[in-house]
């Protein structure tokens, strides 16, 4: 057994920049490297595309990736462990094997699947989908009764660490899953490693909390915190990535790499501790229940800050499952107005455009970006914005329909007030999610060698 | 003064809720922002924005509040209308408010 391991996490999202995680695989002197890349909507778009190709519905930006990291990887002994199968893990191993052995390198990958509860999809004589399973479709249909129109594309369960840690047994160096909660892709190496029980949950959820705050990546490093006025970040623009040094009773120090930019310090910490929190008392896992309200910090030294005493109690005996629907089409178009009187003058547009479309829109949303469009108030602020975006939004059941958006929109130009320009339109497919809750029983995991 | 003169905050989403943290740049501000940023105060700040129900969170062991705001994304980022589907920016709208 260990007394320590280093885990780092090189991306907290399906778009996260490369280069940090190459840092960190290269000189991290990580044991581990998670690279956490799905969202709610991420994994039933992943669906939608291994739905047009059966060997698509992983990461998009798996291959990019793997090609850059798998040479360092093996190098240096690192084990990494992502959740860039989305969709469909196995595809995803199988993309991994082929990279290798393009680059000469041989290495184990293990692909954890089981999350997915699509298959269970049916379509009905009116073309609608919906599932087969009919204790899940009960409780979709009475939570949620507006779906009973809508068809559906995915189901995922948020599996825990059992899966990952099935795979951790075997020399696999890879492991790619689909949907497990995110902060289980680094709880399972500390059980891994330092053989905590399953049903110690003061340990799983000091380890949880040590998983929430590496999830983001750069949340924790400076990114997405740095205020020029308040709180001054250097070297943006080499942003590290974190790191944990995890010990066996759980306490952990998150630090970056010697010489990135960025800054890790008690206020990036705590920003990020709490990100995303709905009850600090119970942060519900599928390992556990995290309470956050018992965490210590320490700032031990520049770039390090102690975390430890953070505890849990039993795990849910439910596992969220998330639900992606087809939810139509978002059109929007937007246009600029700038100089003497410009917010008059997008306001005019504003308003003739609502009477052009209101009849047909009913959920027509307006906003004057500039003034009041991020925040949906002004808070009274009294500013006379030198340039002004207008921007519409609605939501249609067609593309066709929700293009109409964006065109009346670029018509300002004949048929609209003076000056107008920059005008641009978009149609978005929407892909809706919901939260349903599935007895745990009926997810099973499952490990695949390649 | 503004809140955003002795705090920082992140917004958070899951589904329709937002969560916005407080933190004092000085530990010392922590019973100042308890006894002033009351769930009344905040639900009438950004009465705008969250139409739900506000909790508020204190966790005294890192000094920050948490308020947790229900219906404050407009149906949440995946079919909201709203430019900033997640709410991101809400954080500073939280700081805007003064005390």
């Amino acid at each position: 057994m260990k007394n320590k391991i280093r885990i780092g996490c090189g991306a907290g999202f399906s778009g996260d920049r490369l280069e940090p995680a190459l840092v960190l695989a290269e000189q991290g002197n990580l044991d581990y490297l998670v690279l956490e890349c799905l969202a709610e909507r991420t994994i039933a778009l992943a669906q939608k595309r291994k739905l047009a190709d059966p060997t698509k519905g992983y990461d998009p930006f798996l291959e990019r990736r793997i090609e850059g990291l798998l040479p360092i990887l093996v190098k240096n002994n690192v084990r990494l462990i992502t959740n860039m199968g989305a969709t469909n893990p196995v595809a995803g191993a199988e993309k991994i094997v082929e990279i290798a052995s393009k680059q000469g390198i041989s290495v184990k990958v293990a692909a954890v699947i089981g999350d997915e509860l699509s298959d269970k999809l049916v379509e009905m004589s009116n073309g609608i989908s919906k599932f087969n399973n009919e204790d899940f479709a009960i409780t979709l249909i009475s939570n949620h009764s507006s779906l009973s129109t809508s068809p559906l594309i995915s189901a995922n369960a948020y599996m825990g660490v059992e899966g990952i840690l099935e795979a951790l047994q075997s020399d696999a160096q890879i492991i790619i899953t689909g949907r497990i909660a995110d902060p289980s892709l680094f709880l399972a190496p500390m059980i891994h490693e330092f053989g905590w029980a399953t049903d110690d949950y003061n340990l799983l959820g000091q380890g949880t909390i040590v998983g929430h705050l590496l999830e983001c990546a750069g949340q924790i490093t400076g990114g997405y915190f740095a205020d020029p006025i308040t709180k001054p970040v250097t070297n943006m623009d080499t942003l590290g990535h974190p790191f944990a040094d995890v010990f066996a009773d759980g306490s952990a120090i998150i630090s970056k790499v010697a010489g990135t930019g960025g800054v890790v310090n008690l206020a990036t910490v705590k920003e990020q501790l709490l990100y995303e929190v709905i009850n600090p008392y119970a942060y519900l896992t599928p390992d556990v229940s995290a309470n956050f309200t018992t965490v210590q910090l320490e700032e031990i030294a520049d770039n390090q800050v102690k975390v430890w005493a953070g505890t849990g109690q039993e795990k849910p005996s439910t596992l969220k499952v998330s639900v992606g629907y087809q939810a139509g089409f978002l059109g929007e178009g937007e246009i600029s107005y700038a100089g003497e009187n410009a917010l008059a003058r997008a306001q005019l547009a504003g308003d003739t455009l609502e009477k052009r479309l209101k009849a047909d829109f009913t959920d027509l949303r307006t906003d004057y970006v500039g003034l009041s469009a991020i925040h949906r108030t002004d808070f009274n602020h009294q500013i006379e914005p030198y340039e002004v975006r207008l921007r519409l939004a609605a939501n249609a059941e067609t593309a066709q329909k929700a293009a109409i958006i964006g065109e009346e929109v670029e018509a300002l130009y004949t048929n609209g007030p003076a000056g107008g320009g920059g005008a641009r339109k978009y149609v978005t497919e929407l892909v809706g999610i919901v939260s349903v809750l599935i007895d745990r029983k009926k997810v099973k995991p499952e490990v695949i060698l390649f | 003064m503004k809140l955003y003169d002795i705090a920082h905050s992140r917004a958070g989403d899951k589904g329709n809720t937002s969560t916005l943290s407080l933190i004092p740049y000085d530990v010392k501000d922590y019973e100042l922002l308890c006894k002033e940023v009351t769930v009344e105060r905040v639900k009438e700040h950004l009465k705008n924005i969250v139409s739900g129900e506000i909790v508020r969170y204190e966790l005294p062991n890192i000094s920050s509040l948490l308020f947790v705001c229900q219906d404050a994304l407009l149906t949440g980022v995946t079919t909201s209308l709203a430019v900033d589907t997640h709410g991101k920016a809400l954080s500073y709208a939280l700081l805007e408010m003064e005390i």
